[in-house]
């Protein structure tokens, strides 16, 4: 997949090569989903963790995943291609450093790699396992819910697999369509016994995903693909964790509260810019972190249903699946935010 | 390093080789244990350098007690030198894919299910030792628990289906027929081995000491039961004597089984796992996962098939169309074999060489118990329904694990109409007991409603607790509060 993204940028670019040699077809026709659908906005750099090193999602996912290996003698990582590091690159140098018994690759089967690792977590190891797009998640559904998030409850805490950790690359990425874009994590909202968390950047990614390892349930981590490599940050080297649980307010405000995860905190940031700037309207941003169990006391729920001036908003894809070459027009861009925020101070 | 090649070169220098031919050495090993899989990679590329394959086939360790951790691995060695190198692949195919011949004749292999696996037995129907040399020679005293066991849970059966249809509880699977089964694999075991098993295995449990009362307690959700009334009948755990909590959905266990063998191989703990599942579960994709998982990363595991020749009531001829189950095992590079399971001694001496094996090499068995379902699926189910009562009698009458073990038993004099009799009233005067008790004991406290989901409650929870309990204060005359704990 990362060498498909790799070939896809460099014909934008180098569509000079393309004409020459197939120069008899006429100019190709440039679809415009080479620019990204918003900016990724680095959080300041963190004092309380350390020393830090320029990372991009991926490294700062194998930083944690390092720092785990290295302090936990249990831990294994095993998912389709892990072993030579991983389609978009998150367990590079792993096998090298820790072995071929604890980074290995799996036969190509998600039902069988989350049940392994179920089972891993049982024995008492931690397991790390990886599918390699959330949108193959589904094979595994059934081992998700009916067996890893009942696990604990339906043995009278006598078993657990708190162990297990599930990653999974999420999210639109431009040119993923159907089945490189999904975000599944509303399939297992409503799911109690597993936690669901998605990142926004790889400083929040590093201490979400060791708070994910170290928590004694079942964990699904999503990781938005598209921020791989778009997203820079002073990562720190050591490990640390950030909250479960807790969502967290970017932005204060005080007529308007966006509220999203993943990349679209980064949309969300401009569109309260835009809200200010257009409309004077003041915007509160809040990163909810963690999907399940949610943090309502930021969110907020019905009991400020009387407080509430007008309806919620959802601004999210369209009730079809993910399609390809109309990405533009499906993702909840800044545009369509921003006309959420017009239509409901006008309400 | 330099010692091992030194070593093996200096063994198998000292003989000419010649190609195609095999060479058997031993390579012994002082080393810590991840050192000694180091060792072990570099002598199989040495081996490559040479031209030599070489595939490990048996490993024991010992000085496990040793303070620095020491292990001594020994491997047998079978090399052989091949004749073709890479650059010149006339002869013989060179995919990664797979290792074979090339051939001229087109032919499809023929699936053979007339005369497939046979099946291994110790006994004749009659109890009679058939080759005298597969006789496991079991003490007296372990024979002899073979057989309460078996007839402890065959009373068990019997008086908890009863009660079902009485309505005092509300669901059970009784495991008529298959006592065989449980108790010959239970036998084979270490008591840290642990068990992941389907619904059908209550025998495995009663083997390693669950007590009467806490099988009851599960059946009837009361305040004693280890799963704190959650779940349906027959859905036992025990942490205790290492037996996973039974969850409904078929096959599941299965790779989680090869998971927790694969952590115990990692974390060196010389413990085994057994997973047992029916020929119905068997068709399901957990199944074929765990198989391939179990053998490509090679874990110290015994999976045991009870074929019982029925799946509520779709029979073995609408579930597989190939040589059952063990016939699989091969395609998925799995040592296999298929066993009568109504005979306990061949079901003992499969599982313990299969264990012994699979801890001693890594890798994975298949052990096909052959056996018949001789009551209903469960209490929800007549099976009169789908078959036909002269089958079902035939292996009641002429089949059974328990009879052919107490003809065993009779013929050396170990039991007679005197001990059978009296232990039969002693076995129902202990499971009347129990269910007599279980009967009166309260049902479990309603908080345990919400503990659990969580290794801590979340706070969107402990609120909707709490408006439980709101509720009940209002409402307490419409739910059944006098039956559970406070």
């Amino acid at each position: 997949m990362a060498a498909a993204a790799r070939l896809v940028l460099r014909t934008a670019s180098g569509a000079k090569v393309l004409r020459a040699g197939l120069g008899w077809l006429g100019a190709p026709i440039r679809v415009p989903h080479a620019a990204a659908h918003f900016t990724f906005h680095p959080d300041p750099v963190p004092t309380r963790h350390g020393p830090t090193q320029k990372m991009n999602l991926f490294q700062s996912i194998t930083s944690a995943l390092d720092n785990t290996l290295s302090s936990d003698p249990t831990a294994v990582i095993f998912g389709e291609d892990v072993a030579f590091g991983g389609v978009f690159r998150c367990t590079v140098g792993l096998r090298d450093k820790y072995g071929k018994d604890r980074v290995f690759n799996t036969p190509l089967c998600e039902q069988g790699i989350v049940g392994f690792g179920i089972g891993v977590a049982v024995a008492g190891a931690t397991a790390i396992a990886e599918i390699q797009f959330a949108d193959y998640i589904f094979p595994a559904f059934d081992q998700i819910v009916n067996e890893a998030a009942k696990y604990r409850y339906r043995s009278g805490n006598m078993f657990d697999c708190g162990n297990l950790t599930i990653r999974a690359p999420w999210g639109c990425v431009g040119h993923g369509s159907l089945y490189h874009s999904q975000s599944p994590e509303a399939f297992f909202a409503h799911c109690p016994g597993i936690k669901v968390v998605i990142p926004r950047s790889p400083v929040q990614a590093k201490g979400l995903l060791l708070s994910c390892i170290a928590d004694k349930n079942p964990c699904i981590f999503f990781e938005p693909k598209i921020l791989y490599r778009a997203a820079v940050e002073q990562v720190p080297t050591e490990p640390y964790l950030i909250p479960l649980s807790q969502a967290e307010v970017l932005q204060e405000g005080s007529d308007v509260t966006l509220v999203a995860w993943g990349t679209q905190v980064h949309v969300m940031k401009e569109v309260a810019a835009m809200a200010q700037e257009k409309l004077g309207v003041s915007c509160e941003v809040i990163d909810l972190q963690t999907i399940l169990p949610w943090d309502t006391e930021t969110v907020c729920k019905e009991e400020c249903f009387l407080n509430l001036e007008a309806p919620i908003a959802r601004v999210c894809g369209y009730d079809t699946p993910f399609p390809h070459i109309f990405e533009p027009f499906y993702i909840p861009d800044k545009w369509k935010c921003f006309d959420a925020v017009k239509r409901m101070i006008n309400y | 390093m330099h010692r091992i090649t030194e070593m093996a070169r200096s063994k198998l220098g000292a003989q000419e080789m010649r190609p195609n031919t095999s060479y058997r050495l031993r390579v012994s090993v002082l080393a810590r244990a991840q050192r000694c899989a180091a060792k072990m990679a570099a002598l199989m590329r040495f081996g490559k350098l040479c031209r030599i394959k070489i595939r490990v086939i048996g490993q024991s360790s010992s000085f496990k007690g040793s303070p620095t951790c020491l292990l001594r691995r020994t491997f047998s060695i079978y090399g052989r030198l091949s004749q073709q190198t890479f650059d010149s692949p006339s002869d013989k195919p060179q995919f990664p894919g797979a290792s074979a011949e090339f051939v001229d004749q087109l032919e499809f292999i023929q699936p053979n299910v007339i005369s497939g696996i046979p099946v291994y037995r110790v006994m004749d129907r009659k109890g009679q030792i058939i080759n005298p040399s597969e006789d496991p020679k079991l003490s007296k005293e372990t024979v002899l628990k073979f057989y309460q066991k078996m007839t402890l849970l065959n009373t068990m059966d019997r008086i908890l289906y009863e009660s079902q249809r009485q309505g005092r509880i509300s669901f059970y699977m009784t495991n008529y027929g298959e006592e065989g089964t449980h108790v010959g694999s239970a036998a084979a075991l270490e008591p840290s081995d642990l068990v992941f098993g389907q619904y059908r295995e209550a025998g495995v449990l009663m083997y390693r000491g669950f007590p009467l009362d806490l099988f009851m307690a599960q059946c009837y959700a009361n305040a004693d039961d280890l799963g704190k009334g959650r779940q349906m009948p027959v859905h036992y755990g025990s942490k205790e004597l290492n037996f996973v909590t039974i969850s409904s959905p078929l096959a599941t266990q299965i790779p989680q089984a090869a998971g927790a063998a694969y952590a115990m191989k990692t974390l060196n703990s010389n413990r085994a796992v057994i997973c047992y599942f029916g020929e119905g579960a068997a068709s399901e994709g957990d199944a074929h996962a765990g198989f391939n998982f179990s053998a490509t990363l090679e874990c110290p595991i015994i999976f045991f098939c009870r074929n019982n020749g029925y799946a509520i009531s779709t029979p073995t001829n609408e579930q597989y169309r190939g040589d059952g189950i063990a016939a699989r095992g091969p395609g998925y590079g799995m040592m296999s074999i298929r066993v009568d399971g109504n005979d306990v001694f061949a079901v003992y001496n499969a599982t313990r060489e299969a264990r012994r094996r699979a801890v001693a090499e890594n890798q994975p068995f298949l052990i096909e118990a052959m056996t018949y379902r001789i009551g209903h699926h469960s209490t929800s189910d007549d099976s009169s329904a789908y078959r036909s009562v002269d089958e079902v009698n035939y292996w009641d009458k002429q089949d059974h694990p328990i009879s052919r073990l107490r003809h065993y038993m009779t013929a050396r004099g170990w039991w007679a109409e005197d001990e059978e009799r009296s232990w039969r009233k002693q076995s129902r005067q202990l499971v009347m007991e129990a269910f007599e008790k279980a009967e009166r004991r309260l049902k479990p406290r309603p908080e345990w409603l919400f503990t659990d989901v969580y290794d801590e409650n979340p706070t969107g929870l402990q609120k909707q607790q709490e408006a439980l309990q709101r509720h009940l204060e209002q409402y307490k005359e419409h739910y059944p509060l006098d039956l559970y704990d406070k």
